[in-house]
């Protein structure tokens, strides 16, 4: 008798269990969005410092939340700070955000800001660039923390909308107080792991095969999205990327090549998103050296004449590489900087008008070439989109003003080891190359000034990418008064002076901006911004 | 038999540091990993401090004994790329590849090997020669065409099959399985056609003319003379002497299923060691690649010396000749 009515209980018990269970899977299924995404590469790390690299930065930025960060617009918004700003030229302030938890239920506090700010600029961290000008952090109150600059820097709060924070607690608990150490075979907790306070929880990481996200219920922002499961899988091929999106294996494929474009755009239940990207893709030229490296003129260097740098930017049709190279898919520029950097110039950007091939050929005449002459050419085919076929153009464009131009296109890893300045500064080994540019770090355009433009000068750490070593003196100036300028009007006259001085000098020759190319199914909704950047906080799925 | 085994074992050690030797003269020239490692905005002294620090600036020689001395202590370093244990990041990848590599091998020898007899047996036929035409697209399709054409037709338009991946996995232990779930093992059918294709068409062209040779002999007709059923002539006579060369191709080509995996894994992102190698390749990941050249040379190294073995149970003539004999014509 006790027997029976046990058993009874016990089946009255399994009856109501799966009753129950049903009942919540049925409400979770109708609330679940899993969203579902593919990018050629895998990220590289979960260590947030782990490298400066965009996809490895916007990544773990749905794990990790910045003091600062970027919006829609790319325009600088509060997140774990509420306000900040400078109380004199070489002290910033930031006040955290009360009540913030990581996604461990610990309170998220100004030692962990301190803690992380000091990770990023320490050893095995990638991101010491945006160090440079720091001298000390220290907290201040519970609330707050504050940074002294050697130099006034008014661009520090936008440099650190790329560093995300980390809880002190738990590094220091699974020994990962600093990132990986290269030389080091030792494993670093925070490689495969993440625990921060942003949208997103990581639950499952398996490198090179699928990462798996999840929605953190108490993020201390209001969510702009409604997923509740991420799935992100490393797909290589971009044939089968675009074969997974219209079978609807995945949601989203970031990055389409521009061939698959046309035909994703016929596909019903897909759509595909284009837009102009930050980086501005351009030619440079060997300028420093007496005579060049690879040419047949000896005893001078053709690139050093102004008039010769005229007549190849002015005979190199960038609309007609768009039209045919690029399959429409580019935003031609006459400028080092892209629209949506600060001190991006529109008035400037005003490409002068094409040369007809005997005009630009009478130039080079002038110039004291009656033969025209050859010289050697540096380009990436993994690189930049369609980077090889761009310079075949090139190529053949001034073979017709008797500029014979020997190409080597070749692997971004020998193609960077061979045009790049060495550790001295010494010129790179290269006459006349492509090079692509974003000012990630800053998104203002002081960066491309002193990266790229500055003369190369070992004492100043200016000019490390200025390959062919352009240099005016007048501009260097201007350069480095717009540093540590905090009068925005005053700033804004030096950037046009400055930019005024390298478009009349022909410094370089400006192509385009490759355009970032998404595609997406029907049912989701997301942002696609300017600097290629994806935050899951903005996709929702209908 | 046993000085036979020992003596393949110092021979594959040496092979094994050949091995190595040639790919570490050959990463001269995949470039420069630094420039991968560290962001756009690095400072060029901060890039030669790291290339110092790794010891690329040194002579090849000298990487290469630093590696080989690393490597015999089961230490790989760190992955370029992921700054992950290399050893650990390899070893998470077998699982994929020798699963993939092993439901090819098994669609190749169950479905190549009956094909062969078939038509071997049947050469005049004309399902035969249909057979014959067909297997030609195995040969002369480039494995990535046939595998984008599968997924096309089984996943994009009949939504049978999933386009990538390797599906749900069980782990036990480190290893993990596609074979006890229903997603992974549906996963393994379309790359394990793909992979097992071109081996198939040369599996069954080879059985196809070993029976066609072997059913001339005297022995057949004497067996026939006998008045044995065709079933045992067919398999217990003829097939079984086919299996000598068949054993020695099929073993190498299990190596090159797993070594060419690399193309079918990529094009499937199915996560095993050969997409892991590619993705190596683009970014000059050093210790990566060296560590896979090696499990790859061991690898073949160890089908090998199975195979050798494997002769010794096929062929009775070897035991008797004792076991040092050497096989002719290997």
């Amino acid at each position: 008798m006790k027997g029976y009515k046990m058993r009874l209980n016990f089946r009255h018990s399994l009856a109501l269990t799966a009753v129950v269970c049903a009942g919540l899977s049925a409400a979770t299924a109708a609330e679940a969005k899993t969203f579902k995404w593919a990018n050629s590469g895998d990220v590289s790390s979960m260590d947030p410092y782990a490298r400066q690299e965009t996809f490895l930065l916007t990544f773990t930025q749905n794990i990790y939340d910045p003091l600062i960060r970027r919006d829609k617009d790319l325009k600088l918004e509060p997140a774990l700070a509420t306000k900040w700003g400078q109380t004199d030229p070489t002290t910033w302030f930031f006040d955290i955000r009360p009540g913030v938890k990581f996604h461990d239920g610990t309170p998220f506090t100004a030692d962990d800001v301190v803690f992380s700010l000091n990770r990023a600029n320490g050893p095995g961290s990638n991101m010491g660039s945006n160090f440079v000008s720091v001298k000390e952090i220290k907290k201040v109150g519970d609330q707050r923390v504050e940074v002294t600059t050697k130099y006034p820097d008014p661009l520090l709060a936008d440099k650190w909308a790329a560093i995300v924070m980390m809880s002190k607690a738990w590094a220091e608990k699974n020994n990962a107080v600093n990132s990986a150490d290269m030389t080091k075979n030792e494993e670093n907790f925070a490689t495969r792991n993440a625990m921060g306070t942003g949208p997103f929880m990581l639950k499952e990481r398996r490198a090179g095969e699928k990462t798996i996200l999840v929605n953190n219920p108490n993020w201390w922002d209001k969510p702009t999205h409604n997923l509740t499961e991420v799935i992100f899988t490393p797909v290589a091929n971009p044939a089968t990327r675009i074969a997974a999106l219209k079978a609807g294996d995945i949601d989203m494929t970031y990055e389409v090549p521009p061939a698959d474009t046309e035909s994703l755009k016929k596909e019903a239940n897909v759509k595909v998103l284009e837009g102009p990207e930050t980086r501005v893709v351009f030619l440079g030229f060997d300028q420093e050296r007496p005579e060049l490296l690879e040419s047949n003129i000896k005893g001078k260097n053709p690139f050093k004449d102004k008039k010769v740098r005229e007549a190849i930017h002015r005979s190199i049709d960038v609309e007609a590489i768009k039209r045919t190279v690029m399959r429409g898919q580019s935003f031609p520029t006459d400028l080092m900087v892209a629209p949506g950097i600060n001190g991006y110039t529109k008035e400037l950007d005003k490409r002068p008008a094409l040369l007809k091939p005997e005009e630009a050929r009478k130039m080079i005449i002038d110039a004291g070439y009656p033969e025209g002459f050859e010289t050697g050419m540096d380009c990436p085919n993994d690189r930049y989109v369609n980077d090889e076929k761009i310079c075949q153009a090139v190529v053949a464009m001034l073979a017709k003003i008797g500029v014979k131009v020997n190409l080597r296109a070749q692997t971004r890893n020998l193609y960077f080891a061979k045009i790049l300045r060495k550790a001295d500064l010494s010129p790179g080994e290269t006459s006349f190359y492509m090079l692509g540019w974003s000012p990630a770090q800053t998104y203002d355009v002081h960066n491309v000034f002193e990266s790229l433009i500055q003369t190369p000068n070992k004492a100043t750490k200016k000019g490390q990418f200025n390959a062919g070593g352009y240099s005016n003196p007048a501009l260097d100036k201007l350069a480095d008064a717009m540093e540590q300028e905090t009068d925005k009007a005053k700033r804004d006259a030096m950037i046009k002076d400055a930019t005024k001085l390298y478009v009349d000098d022909f410094a370089y020759v400006p192509l385009h901006q490759q355009a970032v190319v998404w595609a997406a199914r029907k049912n989701i909704d997301l942002v696609q911004l300017a600097d290629n950047t994806f935050p899951l906080r903005f996709v929702t799925v209908k | 038999m046993l000085a036979f085994i020992l003596r393949r074992i110092l021979q594959s050690i040496a092979v094994l540091v050949a091995v190595g030797l040639v790919s570490f003269s050959l990463f001269r020239y995949v470039g420069d990993p630094i420039n991968a490692m560290v962001g756009q905005d690095t400072t060029m002294e901060e890039r030669e401090q790291l290339r110092e620090k790794l010891g690329l600036n040194d002579a090849a020689p000298i990487q290469f004994l630093r590696f080989i001395g690393n490597a015999a202590r089961g230490n790989f370093g760190l992955s370029y790329r992921t700054s992950e244990p290399v050893g650990r990041l390899i070893l998470e990848r077998v699982p994929a590849t020798l699963e993939l590599s092993f439901c090819a091998a098994v669609f190749v020898l169950f479905v190549g090997v009956p094909m062969g007899v078939y038509t071997g047996l049947y050469p005049r036929h004309w399902s035969s020669r249909l057979l014959q035409a067909v297997s030609l697209i195995g040969i002369s399709l480039p494995t990535f065409l046939i595998g984008i054409l599968l997924i096309l037709v089984f996943a994009v338009m009949l939504h049978w099959l999933p386009s990538f991946g390797r599906g749900e996995t069980v782990r036990i232990g480190w290893w993990t399985t596609n074979f006890l779930t229903w997603s992974g093992l549906k996963a393994l059918i379309l790359p394990a056609i793909t992979l097992g294709l071109f081996q198939l068409t040369l599996i069954m062209r080879l059985v196809r003319s070993e029976m066609l040779e072997v059913m001339r002999t005297d022995y057949i007709k004497f067996a026939r003379a006998r008045g044995l059923t065709n079933r045992a002539i067919n398999f217990g006579h003829a097939l079984k002497n086919t299996l000598v060369p068949v054993i020695t191709v099929a073993g190498l080509q299990l190596g090159s299923l797993i070594a060419f995996a690399v193309v079918t894994e990529t094009v499937f992102a199915w996560p095993g060691v050969g997409q892991l190698f590619i993705q190596s390749v683009q970014f000059s990941d050093i210790p990566v690649m060296a560590a896979y050249l090696l499990l790859i040379g061991l690898f073949f190294v160890l089908i090998n010396l199975i195979v050798d073995l494997l002769y010794f149970a096929v062929d009775p003539r070897l035991r008797s000749q004792g076991g040092s004999a050497r096989v002719a014509g290997h």
